[in-house]
């Protein structure tokens, strides 16, 4: 139905232009008109059509306004979203008086100045007074924009409040994971070398070492143990011998974690992960770190005003406070169903359209009734493994 | 090939040594090269524009079929008429690379320059006709493989016309990011080529074969435009062209440039120490410029349409100028406006939102300009006229939205969203084309030597400026409502789906749009072939193109080249007999030139 219904509105859209381009050309020939020269009546119309263009063009401006604009984002809900509102209200303020002023002022001159029969144009040539007038007001008015963008700017990138929450942002194709830092409110070193089926984020613990050597080390052997069958001096044996170069680059770099994260190797171990939906209190400071698997995602949160990207091979922060539940949310946005968003925002492959996660703002109370709910990665890793969770078997497996 | 050896001193009496080929095909001639380059550019262009319709039509109309998807994309990536998601993202990056590089930078000053240069400065031909038939070549034979690349079983490149590491670098990212995007990185290596081989040329022949009498301060702005316009393009070009091989080495030979850290389809990679933030840099180092070395030439172009058509001289001339160099120079120092939100240091956010916004103010003295030139005119509303003041509107219209994206913090929140998408087409390829049709309307004449029909170029512009506007208005209110680009469809969200009556609304427009260039292609080939014969200045213009016959011969002028006496803007200058004195009429006694 809908492609019989557009490929029918194609068809006579086409078929009425080629018409109007006929009609035309027909009159045209008869009339035999100079190219190079308009009529006076023709000049006047089309100065005059300037006229019927503003009139719509202004009536396009509010008829958007009016039927689209209460559907832009509702009022921030984090503290310095509150500023970056205001600071959109001003820039709109300033920015709508030149719009339409220099489009009357482009219709007037247009419907004043058309050439009339007899009618002549003025010589000038320049006027450094005006000239001078016209440099300076944008550049005061700039100012002031300058001086609140900045200020606004400095707030969003200020300093992380000792008792904020830490909370990284992990991006993958196509997906997010969220991992809270646990009891320690540290997060627990991660590197991609770590990545397995029971570690998907790559975190740095004395069991994941552990596994990770293992396994390693296991891959290793059976791709020595395939060495041995497959032709001398082949395309198969230059593979191989790469894929064991690789394995090995890798267990050495697991080792040197082994060897320099003494330290801080178990922060990793109370740190919980979430997927789909994530919590966060009101009236905290929530500090984000992003980090992406593979390539370059964005973490953007529009009604916090809040965005980042996340490179592979960095972290990238950003923090904000919340300032309404999403409780209050719904009922001031009239929507029970409302949710706020995390969502990726930089082209990330075939599914990018559809990578996000919901972002729950509770009361500090309902907040900590869910964070002590979630399981934390080291009590998951050994249930996967079928391990009671204190058992150190793990250790004594591998030496 | 061998007839072309002498091509700098030709004379009109020697045009009987051309072949068909050396005329047509591989020709050394600046205006043949001129055409070239204009119905390249045109014909590419035609495929970009049909690629946003079909992509518009998905946005509008998720999930349902469409025979005309199929018809163009076939049963692979559109089964059913239902568009591939890969397929999706590719014909945004094309249609993205085709109208920024394609049609708005080699069509647009490709074809200007090599028309206007030796024209209005009084030469014979550019300074190396050899080369300026090179840059035409690497741009076709570049062209040829973006093409090609639509063909290949991966599909095309697909990671967004910034082809931003690691998702352009690796195949196992995204289907395009194979084959495909080997053939973007190869065709834009010889368009790059291109375009620096045509720079030079221009920057050679405007500082070293300007005829007598014309002194920088009488060249005509557009000449300035695009002195300055190819300038940009030499300094910023090659650092593109440096980006574009380091992420060829990156994906062919194992290198690290721009990618580190990177857990792919199972597999850690062995990648290490590379940053895609490099890559972004080396991008945008170009891509800012780029978006002058767009604009400049428009701006240029309607300088001189407006002034002709509204028989007085442009408003301060110096002042034009003046913006033109210090837009130039202030756009090699804001390309991070398109990183703030990279994990790059907040502090130089602050110095990039300082130096972006500072453009607003030559850009602010080019609009006040051309208002104040409107002031006391006798206006002649040609089509190329008001397509020029179309770019005015669209000039303005994008240019204050670009305050809002400069400012960091609210960039935050618009940032890579549809609002970005409206701010640049309006500003950067809606005023670009505006000016483009301008100057295809005013020099057809001189390309072809006949009138294009007058009342076809006015209902092409509007039908172009109301659909163009209608795509693109409405385009801000998905912005602001946190609607990211390059999303196969909202419907996924359901906060965003309350949008999908205005996507519908937006194809509409797209889609007449597309519809309204039909009858400037209609225009353009029936007023080439059968249009009325041209006079010799059928706009009454006082710059020198107008004086060389309307026949094409080589070397441009039959005899002696002209001699300069005055600036190109004496229009109604009191005193005279006619509202307009050509730059080859000496002075009278007593006479001023110029701005005075």
């Amino acid at each position: 139905m809908g492609f019989l219904l557009g490929f029918a509105a194609f068809l006579l859209a086409v078929v009425l232009i080629v018409q109007i381009i006929r009609v035309f050309e027909l009159t045209s020939k008869l009339s035999g008109t100079d190219q190079s020269k308009i009529s006076y009546k023709d000049n006047r119309t089309r100065a005059y059509s300037w006229l019927a263009f503003m009139v719509w063009y202004f009536g396009l401006f509010i008829w958007v306004v009016i039927k689209w604009g209460p559907l832009i984002l509702p009022e921030a809900a984090s503290e310095h979203g509150a500023t970056i509102d205001f600071l959109f209200d001003l820039n709109w303020a300033i920015l709508v008086i030149p719009f339409i002023i220099t489009h009357v002022v482009l219709v007037t001159f247009i419907l004043q100045y058309y050439a009339k029969p007899g009618s002549k144009a003025t010589y000038i040539t320049h006027n450094n007074k005006l000239e001078m007038i016209w440099t300076i007001v944008p550049a005061v008015v700039l100012t002031v924009i300058i001086i609140y963008g900045l200020n606004t700017w400095n707030e969003y990138n200020g300093d992380i409040d000792e008792d904020a929450i830490h909370i990284e942002l992990y991006a993958k194709q196509f997906d997010w994971t969220a991992r809270y830092a646990g009891e320690d409110n540290q997060l627990g070193k991660a590197n991609f070398n770590f990545i397995n089926i029971t570690n998907p984020l790559g975190l740095v613990t004395e069991e994941t070492i552990k596994i990770r050597i293992q396994e390693l080390t296991d891959q290793i052997a059976e791709l020595e143990e395939e060495l041995n069958h497959v032709p001398k001096d082949g395309l198969k044996e230059s593979e191989k011998l790469a894929a064991i170069h690789h394995k090995e680059s890798q267990l050495s770099k697991i080792h040197a974690f082994r060897r320099n994260n003494e330290l801080s190797k178990n922060a990793a171990k109370d740190d919980k992960l979430v997927k789909v939906e994530f919590h966060i209190p009101v009236g905290r400071q929530v500090s984000f770190s992003m980090r992406s698997q593979d390539v370059i995602h964005s973490a953007f949160m529009p009604h916090f005003r809040a965005q980042m990207n996340c490179v592979p091979g960095m972290v990238t922060r950003m923090r904000f406070v919340p300032t309404i539940t999403t409780a209050e949310m719904r009922k001031k946005t009239g929507n029970p169903e409302f949710d706020y968003l995390l969502l990726c925002n930089k082209i990330c492959g075939a599914a990018h359209y559809n990578m996000q996660m919901n972002v729950i703002v509770d009361t500090p109370e309902d907040y900590a009734k869910w964070v002590a709910e979630q399981t934390t990665f080291h009590a998951k890793l050994m249930a996967s493994l079928g391990l009671p969770e204190t058992n150190n078997q793990l250790a004594q497996n591998i030496q | 090939m061998s007839s072309t050896a002498h091509a700098a001193d030709h004379h009109a009496d020697d045009h009987h040594h051309e072949t068909f080929i050396s005329k047509y095909v591989f020709s050394q001639d600046h205006k043949m090269i001129a055409k070239q380059f204009l119905v390249t550019g045109m014909f590419m262009a035609t495929i970009g524009m049909l690629m946003s319709t079909l992509f518009r039509i998905q946005i509008a109309w998720p999930g349902e079929g469409f025979a005309i998807v199929n018809f163009f994309l076939g049963d692979k990536w559109a089964p059913e008429g239902i568009m591939d998601p890969n397929m999706y993202l590719a014909l945004g990056t094309i249609h993205g690379t085709i109208m920024v590089f394609f049609l708005l930078t080699a069509g647009l000053s490709g074809t200007f320059a090599n028309l206007l240069i030796p024209y209005q400065i009084g030469a014979r031909d550019m300074a190396s006709g050899f080369m300026n038939m090179l840059s035409y070549w690497l741009f076709a034979l570049s062209s040829v493989i973006m093409i090609a690349s639509l063909f290949v079983e991966t599909g095309p490149a697909s990671a967004g016309w910034t082809v931003y590491p690691p998702l352009s670098a690796l195949p196992q990212a995204m289907p395009g990011s194979g084959l495909g995007m080997t053939l973007w990185l190869v065709s834009m290596t010889l368009f790059i080529a291109s375009s620096m081989i045509g720079g030079l040329n221009y920057i050679v022949t405007i500082v070293n074969l300007r005829t007598k009498g014309m002194s920088m301060t009488r060249l005509p702005l557009s000449i300035w435009a695009l002195l300055v316009t190819a300038i940009l393009g030499l300094l910023s070009f090659p650092v593109l062209l440096s980006a574009c091989l380091l992420l060829l080495f990156d994906r062919s030979f194992g290198t690290s440039f721009y990618l580190s850290d990177i857990f792919i389809a199972g597999e850690a990679l062995d990648y290490n120490g590379g940053s895609p933030i490099l890559f972004e840099h080396l991008f945008w180092f170009l891509g800012h410029p780029e978006v002058y070395i767009i604009l400049l030439p428009a701006l240029g172009l309607t300088s001189e349409i407006i002034a002709t058509n509204s028989r007085k001289p442009i408003f301060g001339y110096k002042a034009m100028i003046g913006s033109i160099l210090a837009i130039a120079f202030l756009s090699f120092i804001v390309w991070g406006h398109h990183m703030f939100l990279t994990g790059m240091d907040p502090f130089l956010g602050s110095v990039f939102t300082f130096t972006t916004l500072l453009i607003a103010i030559p850009s602010a003295v080019k609009v006040f300009n051309y208002l104040t030139t409107l002031y006391k005119a006798n206006i002649q509303f040609t089509p190329a006229m008001m397509f020029s003041l179309g770019m005015v509107s669209t000039f303005i219209s994008g240019g204050l939205t670009g305050i809002i994206l400069a400012d960091a913090a609210l960039d935050i929140t618009v940032h890579d969203t549809y609002f970005v998408v409206a701010h640049f087409h309006i500003v950067m390829g809606f005023s670009a084309v505006n000016a483009m049709f301008a100057g295809v309307y005013h020099w057809f004449p001189k390309m072809y030597g006949r009138m294009m029909n007058q009342k076809l170029g006015i209902i092409h512009f509007w039908a172009t400026l109301v659909s163009g506007y209608g795509v693109f208005f409405p385009m801000h209110f998905l912005g602001l409502a946190g609607v990211p680009r390059r999303y196969y469809t909202n419907s996924e969200f359901p906060l965003f789906d309350t949008f999908i009556d205005m996507n519908v609304l937006m194809t509409v427009f797209a889609i007449l749009a597309a519809l309204a260039q039909f009858i400037f292609f209609f225009n353009f080939f029936y007023s080439m072939k059968r249009g009325p014969k041209a006079p010799q200045n059928p706009w009454r213009s006082n710059t020198l193109e107008w004086t060389t016959p309307v026949e094409h011969i080589h070397g441009n002028w039959p005899g002696d080249l002209p001699v300069v006496h005055r600036w190109p803007y004496d229009y109604s200058k009191p005193g005279k007999a006619e509202d307009f004195v050509p730059q080859i009429v000496p002075l009278e006694d007593g006479e001023v030139d110029g701005e005075h």
